[in-house]
């Protein structure tokens, strides 16, 4: 496990394909009428190289659907990538998802031989970590009943005890840390530290940007399946905080040094409240109201919109309108007007942010805290709305 | 090469997934490994009855039939359970790296310690009951073994990994497992077959030698020649000699090698794609 083994994973211009067919035919019938040209293909991963030295630790990070997840499973070796390659040095375990075999109708004990084997464990050397594996998870009394009178706290012990006790050189870990009271998520974390401290080698996937920064010595974030950005996790999770503003649900909340602080956002049409859905080409307003914590030099106010798929679809800001702020202190209300509503159906979601001019700084960010919704008129299959003014005249 | 090396450094999960299989089959059930036994036992009287009522009676009948019959069931309970394999442990394959040949190899695993059970059980009650065999011939027996095994593996391999993308495939699977069993002399005399179909040609192929394309009816007559030797063997069995079933078995061997290789690497192909196809 020394460094001059070299690294302990090669990624190197690693795609993957997915077919996605429109209606899963996964029966012969099926599959010979609709034949193969009903597939599209998605590119969960498209061209990517990295090196994991030995003894690193590093995160993985991106949205929802960049691909972190897969790139993970290829790392493991579960999904076989459409090109490039994968190398690994070492035994890998995966903490994909805890307790992945358990049988249900199997003792603990039994379990835990049988999932010990799946990650690459003798017989022997089960034996020797058995007992560890029993009092890590704390199921002492337990080991001879079948698991599937087990609390789900109590799988997540014992998978998560057979999984660090199987003596891997790189563990990969997605997202697993989030599990299980918090007593034990601090012996986990604890655990991922000994293992840093042994020179072993962690990939982590994660949605918590501080364990990134606790944890990790580098970091890579994926969007859309290419590498976005790769290095200091402090750079890192900031590119993908800059990001925000235009993705994502799973950061639904707020954040921000609150300089200037966001005091709510409205939806207006004719200038009272959204009470019901909007019809296409209602004229929409979004009325913004900030306060200023201490005097601020220009902060930029932006706003974006996400579908329901959380796909980004609009998104504005006063620089582009050709607003400048100046110098803001005590309160301001602003109104973006956005004219008259494009969309034909469904939900939206809206983002407001404050940051500062050089957008290094987010002041204030509410991400997706509003919606609005467009109702679909009965019958029409437009995919957006155009006014039409029609003049007739004589000839 | 580095396939099988690779499957030998994880045959733990083999032994451990056959264990768990045989547990989780005879756990919770009353009569346990004695429903492993009471399969060919049924059959047996059935059989009896039928081959009582419908053709020339075979003198030894437990015999004739257990000895193809054994076999027979290690072949379709590997292609039964095996077309199921990975689609049943879908929560493992896509959440562990592991040869994920290792899921139909258990199955054929399962298959194979049922058979030993049955084997062993049932010759021992027909020594028992004085019927001695000949030690000229069973040679056979574990050469019509290896190539039952041989055959067993690549075809469950191809099934296992088809069956995860077509799912029709299973119930394919189980039609074809019955026309299969019934064109293979397992419950009617083998000798039989040889006098009637002998001189029936189709199109200037004989019959026969049709029925002889399918691997299985030499396998079957490897068991039965090793085992059966009541006085009406030579009308009961055909009349091929010890050495040639051995070498029509050298070359089912053989061919059930190279069949490995193939259906190993469909399988291998196909395996890439299995966490995302289930």
């Amino acid at each position: 496990m020394s460094a001059t083994q070299g690294p302990a994973i090669e990624v190197v211009d690693v795609s993957k394909r997915f077919r996605l067919y429109r209606e899963k035919p996964t029966s012969l019938k099926q599959r010979l009428l609709s034949g193969r040209t009903r597939s599209d293909d998605l590119w969960a991963l498209r061209e990517v190289s990295f090196d994991v030295p030995s003894g690193e630790s590093l995160a993985l990070i991106g949205h929802n659907g960049s691909g972190k997840s897969t790139l993970l499973k290829v790392i493991a070796g579960i999904l076989r990538p459409s090109g490039g390659l994968v190398r690994q040095r070492g035994r890998i375990a995966a903490l994909l998802e805890l307790g992945a075999g358990f049988h249900h109708d199997l003792t603990g004990k039994e379990n835990v031989y049988l999932n010990a084997s799946f990650l690459g464990l003798s017989r022997r050397d089960t034996d020797r970590v058995y007992d560890d594996i029993v009092r890590f998870a704390e199921l002492e009394d337990f080991m001879d009943m079948a698991v599937k009178f087990y609390s789900s706290g109590m799988l997540v012990r014992l998978g998560f005890s057979v999984a660090v006790h199987v003596d891997p050189e790189i563990l990969l870990i997605d997202e697993v840390l989030a599990v299980g009271d918090e007593a034990f998520q601090a012996r986990c974390l604890d655990r991922v530290r000994t293992f840093q401290k042994e020179g072993r080698t962690i990939v982590l996937v994660t949605h918590a940007l501080d364990q990134v920064r606790q944890l990790c010595d580098r970091a890579v974030m994926l969007d859309h399946g290419v590498v976005h950005a790769i290095g200091d996790p402090d750079d890192v999770v900031r590119a993908m905080r800059l990001t925000i503003l235009a993705h994502d649900l799973e950061f639904a909340h707020e954040e921000g040094s609150k300089e200037v602080e966001i005091l709510g956002g409205v939806l207006l049409r004719d200038d009272t409240p959204l009470d019901g859905p909007l019809h296409p080409g209602e004229i929409l307003t979004l009325q913004v109201d900030l306060k200023a914590n201490e005097p601020v030099e220009d902060p930029i106010v932006s706003f974006a919109l996400h579908d329901a798929a959380n796909n980004f679809v609009f998104g504005g800001d006063t620089v582009g309108a050709g607003v400048a702020l100046g110098r803001v202190d005590g309160k301001r209300r602003l109104r973006f007007d956005l004219g008259p509503v494009p969309f034909t159906g469904g939900k939206y979601w809206v983002t407001i942010g404050v940051h500062a001019r050089d957008n290094q700084r987010v002041y204030h960010l509410q991400d997706q805290r509003y919606s609005f919704e467009v109702q679909r008129e009965e019958g029409r299959r437009d995919q957006m709305y155009m006014g039409v003014d029609v003049e007739v005249e004589e000839l | 090469m580095r396939r099988i090396r690779e499957l030998w450094l994880y045959r733990e999960i083999i032994l451990n997934l056959v264990r768990k299989e045989l547990k989780v089959k005879y756990t919770a059930s009353v009569l346990g490994a004695v429903w492993s036994l009471l399969n060919p036992v049924v059959f047996l009287a059935v059989f009896t009855f039928v081959a009582k009522v419908l053709t020339a009676p075979i003198e030894v009948y437990p015999v004739f039939l257990l000895a193809g019959l054994l076999g027979w069931n290690l072949f379709s309970v590997s292609l039964t359970a095996g077309s199921q394999s990975v689609l049943g442990n879908a929560n493992i394959v896509k959440k562990v790296y592991f040869p994920r040949e290792i899921l139909p190899l258990a199955t054929v695993g399962v298959a194979l310690v049922d058979f030993f059970l049955q084997s062993v059980v049932f010759l021992a009650v027909i020594v028992v009951s004085g019927y001695l065999f000949v030690a000229e011939v069973v040679w056979l027996y574990p050469l019509a073994f290896v190539a039952l095994l041989i055959l067993s593996v690549a075809v469950t391999l191809w099934v296992s990994a088809v069956n995860v993308r077509y799912r029709d495939l299973q119930h394919l699977v189980a039609l074809g497992l019955l026309v299969w069993f019934w064109m293979t002399p397992i419950v009617y005399a083998g000798g039989q077959v040889e006098q009637r179909l002998r001189d029936l040609t189709v199109a200037g192929v004989s019959l026969w030698h049709v029925y002889l394309l399918n691997p299985l009816v030499w396998v079957v007559f490897g068991f039965q020649k090793a085992l059966y030797h009541s006085s009406d063997a030579q009308q009961v069995l055909p009349s091929f000699s010890a050495g040639e079933l051995a070498l029509a078995l050298g070359v089912v061997i053989v061919a059930g090698v190279v069949l490995i290789l193939l259906t190993w690497r469909v399988f291998f192909t196909m395996s890439g794609d299995f966490a995302e196809e289930l």
